[in-house]
């Protein structure tokens, strides 16, 4: 008690700057293992016991060529060409990405700029595929039954080469998290099959409908990355879910692998709180899970991998959750990427999108999309449309903060939002870094717990946004200085050239006219070679 | 005695204060003006000349030793004013200009008759071409100076403004504009089951 006692002082002495690091020691000193914070919103999960149902084949399929974090991709097919279902159609350019393959048999109709799913509403380059119908696959893939008795390089390359990205909506490139690393092995894989944002229910549903294939995803990551342990963690509130987990494990008798219940909280399905709550072990900012011996990877993705490995499936399709209080027929579908929003909608029921608001991912992390005509991605786990009366910030009008504190309680990360927000709201972004602004999963606890309706997330991702813009525009006037102080050094440095041969010329001039020998060959020789020089120098100087 | 002995102390000790001052001014010498070189940091190095000097580094200089107001940087707009008078320790001013939005210089190929004036204009060294060849701008050096628009004969060199990309995009304050949603007009866009 003495020594808790003596931290609160420390606090107070440190003043208020250092407070956000004191107060993360506090808690990490008072945790048990899960992590701090965190609310509990409504559930809302009205689709959990809609099986996942296939939908019927788009008149059109645009494909984005950036579905992941990293680089674009570049086309590899023309325009009119056919390609077929798992067909490379797009090729990853650089380290930090993920191709692209062709959902279905068809002919490319074009390769142009296309809306795409994000709150900006911009485009970015697509290809627009016209199915035929026929569905044909194309086989070049080898199924990699044995996956236990290959290298592990190898099942990683398939990973890469199969376009597979985190598919609980982060989208990173899944290869890169796979790296065997001898400074940090991984020692105990954990499978998220949390789910904690309000009305998505997908991974819940492929738990229940596809264990067997999760299991065995499961055990070629362990093999890939040579971990000796793994973990299923699930919430409490998706028993049938943990049963069939555990079911599946048995059948599959794979050792050393549990499936883990842990109590219902909103943000648990973040990787790193995820980690904290399974290992009670915390992911140091700005570090990977990896270097502190662990892996993290989505049920959706585990499943993806099961089938890019096992049986040769490249990822074109992913399951999404339809829901919201605008669809009529809320479901669970396994839609083929690049599925156009609207066609999905009206296989749902909602055909008029007439003051329909859309949700792309969750209520509470999603984004609201300002274009409907939007291909579904490889982000996309869940689709909400709802009413302008069922959306919160629609509604709600910014007040003053009272200090209640209420946001700094539930921050899952022990930040100070309330602080934060100040600063960013004042562009004082220097001050809002000092803050750990960076340090924020954008979660939006802190915007849902706040009586006064500020909306907090939005202001951090205005921050970290700016941020990101004056450190691009440092950069570029770093480029523009040095080649600006380039160009000065040259232009001196020629004229200094230039005044050093006029004088030398002159020199040579005078004294060819002052010696009394007339001859004219070595007086004309080294002018015109002077004169040949200057030209072909300010030809180069242009 | 006594009064030599103060002389003497008081002398030696100037001394070795002198001499101790003497190598530290040599040990710890800067190159080059701290202040100029903070300023020009801060600046957007466009080397646009709208502040009415030849260059950033130049306006910086004037600014470090305060014959220019800290307001005049037209494209650093006011986070550039602010960090100036931050630096110097005077109070902000407003700026005066308002910055245009950023544009990039575009030469129109088939008018250019290869004169190479703009590529002399250009601060940064972003356009290339050699003589009665058609220049071009580099678009990635470009910063939008507008330095090549005036030396050229021929007035092919347009201002267009700069795209504005998806990788690029940023969140807007809180209430300060918040994302509109269209509405898409009936049948259009909307792909409905076959």
């Amino acid at each position: 008690m003495s020594a808790l006692l003596d931290r609160f002082t420390s606090l107070i002495s440190k003043g208020a700057a250092k407070g956000a690091a004191s107060s993360k020691e506090l808690k990490a000193m008072i945790g048990t293992g899960g992590f701090s914070g965190g609310v509990h919103p409504k559930q809302m999960k009205i689709t959990a016991t809609s099986p996942i149902v296939d939908l019927p084949l788009p008149p059109r399929l645009i494909l984005p060529l950036k579905q992941h974090i990293g680089q674009i991709c570049t086309p590899i097919v023309e325009v009119g060409e056919r390609v077929l279902r798992g067909q490379k159609i797009g090729k990853s350019e650089g380290y930090v990405s993920a191709p692209v393959h062709a959902p279905t048999s068809g002919r490319v109709l074009a390769i142009e700029e296309h809306a795409v799913p994000h709150p900006s509403g911009m485009g970015r380059l697509c290809i627009i595929i016209e199915p035929d119908g026929l569905d044909e696959a194309d086989e070049s893939l080898p199924t990699i039954s044995d996956y236990r008795g290959e290298d592990p390089g190898i099942i990683r390359e398939r990973i890469r080469l199969s376009g597979i990205v985190g598919l609980g909506g982060a989208v990173f490139p899944t290869f890169i998290k796979m790296l065997r690393d001898h400074r940090h092995p991984v020692e105990m894989v954990i499978l998220n099959g949390i789910e904690c944002e309000p009305y998505l229910t997908c991974d819940h549903r492929l738990m229940l409908e596809h264990s067997a294939a999760i299991v065995r995803g499961l055990d070629v990551i362990m093999h890939a990355v040579e971990a000796q342990c793994g973990v299923i963690a699930i919430e409490d509130n998706k028993p049938d879910a943990i049963a069939a987990m555990q079911q599946a494990l048995a059948e599959a008798s794979i050792e050393h692998v549990e499936v883990r219940a842990l109590p219902t909280l909103y943000p648990q399905g973040s990787e790193k709180q995820l980690i904290q709550s399974v290992t009670g072990r915390q992911v140091p900012a700005g570090k990977l899970p990896l270097h502190i011996g662990v892996l993290c990877q989505n049920v959706g993705t585990t499943k993806a991998i099961y089938d890019a490995v096992c049986l040769g499936q490249p990822l074109t399709r992913r399951v999404v959750t339809v829901s919201g209080d605008a669809v009529p027929e809320p479901a669970n579908i396994s839609v083929r990427i690049g599925t156009p929003i609207p066609f999905v909608l009206a296989q749902c029921g909602l055909d008029d999108l007439n003051g329909v608001r859309l949700i792309h991912g969750g209520p509470m992390m999603g984004e609201r999309l300002p274009r409907m005509n939007v291909p579904l991605v490889k982000s996309t786990n869940g689709l909400l449309a709802m009413r302008q009366e069922a959306l919160y910030s629609e509604n709600a009008v910014e007040e003053p903060c009272i200090r209640c504190g209420h946001c700094v309680e539930v921050c899952p990360v022990g930040l100070v939002p309330n602080e934060l927000a100040w600063h960013c709201r004042h562009d004082q972004f220097d001050r809002g870094q000092e803050y750990d602004l960076f340090d924020c999963i954008e979660c939006g606890c802190c915007s849902y717990v706040c009586p006064s309706h500020i909306p907090l997330v939005h202001y951090f991702r205005y921050a970290k946004g700016q941020v990101a813009k004056i450190e691009k525009e440092r950069a570029f006037a770093e480029l523009s200085k040095a080649r600006s102080e380039a160009r000065d050094n040259r232009l001196a440095h020629e004229q200094a050239e230039r005044a050093a041969r006029r004088s030398k010329v002159r020199k040579q001039q005078s004294d060819a006219a002052s010696s009394t020998v007339g001859d004219k060959a070595p007086e004309s020789k080294p002018d015109t070679g002077a004169k040949d020089m200057e030209t072909k120098d300010t030809g180069k100087s242009t | 005695m006594n009064i030599l002995m103060a002389v003497l102390l008081l002398g030696g000790l100037a001394l070795l204060a002198g001499i101790v001052l003497a190598i530290a001014s040599r040990v710890f010498h800067i190159e080059g003006d701290p202040m100029m070189e903070r300023i020009d940091a801060v600046l957007p190095q466009t080397q646009c000349g709208q502040c009415g000097y030849p260059g950033c580094k130049p306006y910086a200089t004037a600014v470090a030793n305060g014959e220019v107001d800290v307001n005049k940087c037209v494209p650093g707009g006011e986070r550039a004013m602010l960090s100036i008078a931050d630096l110097m320790g005077v109070p902000p001013k407003e700026v005066e200009e308002e910055a245009a939005l950023p544009v990039l210089a575009y030469v129109r190929e088939d008018e250019c008759i290869g004169c190479t004036l703009c590529i002399k204009a250009c601060p940064v060294d972003a356009i290339i071409g050699a003589p009665k060849q058609y220049h071009t701008v580099v678009e990635s050096h470009c910063t939008g100076c507008t330095l090549c628009v005036e030396p050229c004969p021929v007035d092919c060199i347009d201002l267009l403004s700069k795209p504005e990309v998806l990788e690029e995009w940023t969140w807007s304050a809180p209430g300060k504009s918040r994302p509109v949603i269209e509405d898409l007009p009936q049948g259009e866009g909307h792909v409905r089951a076959a």
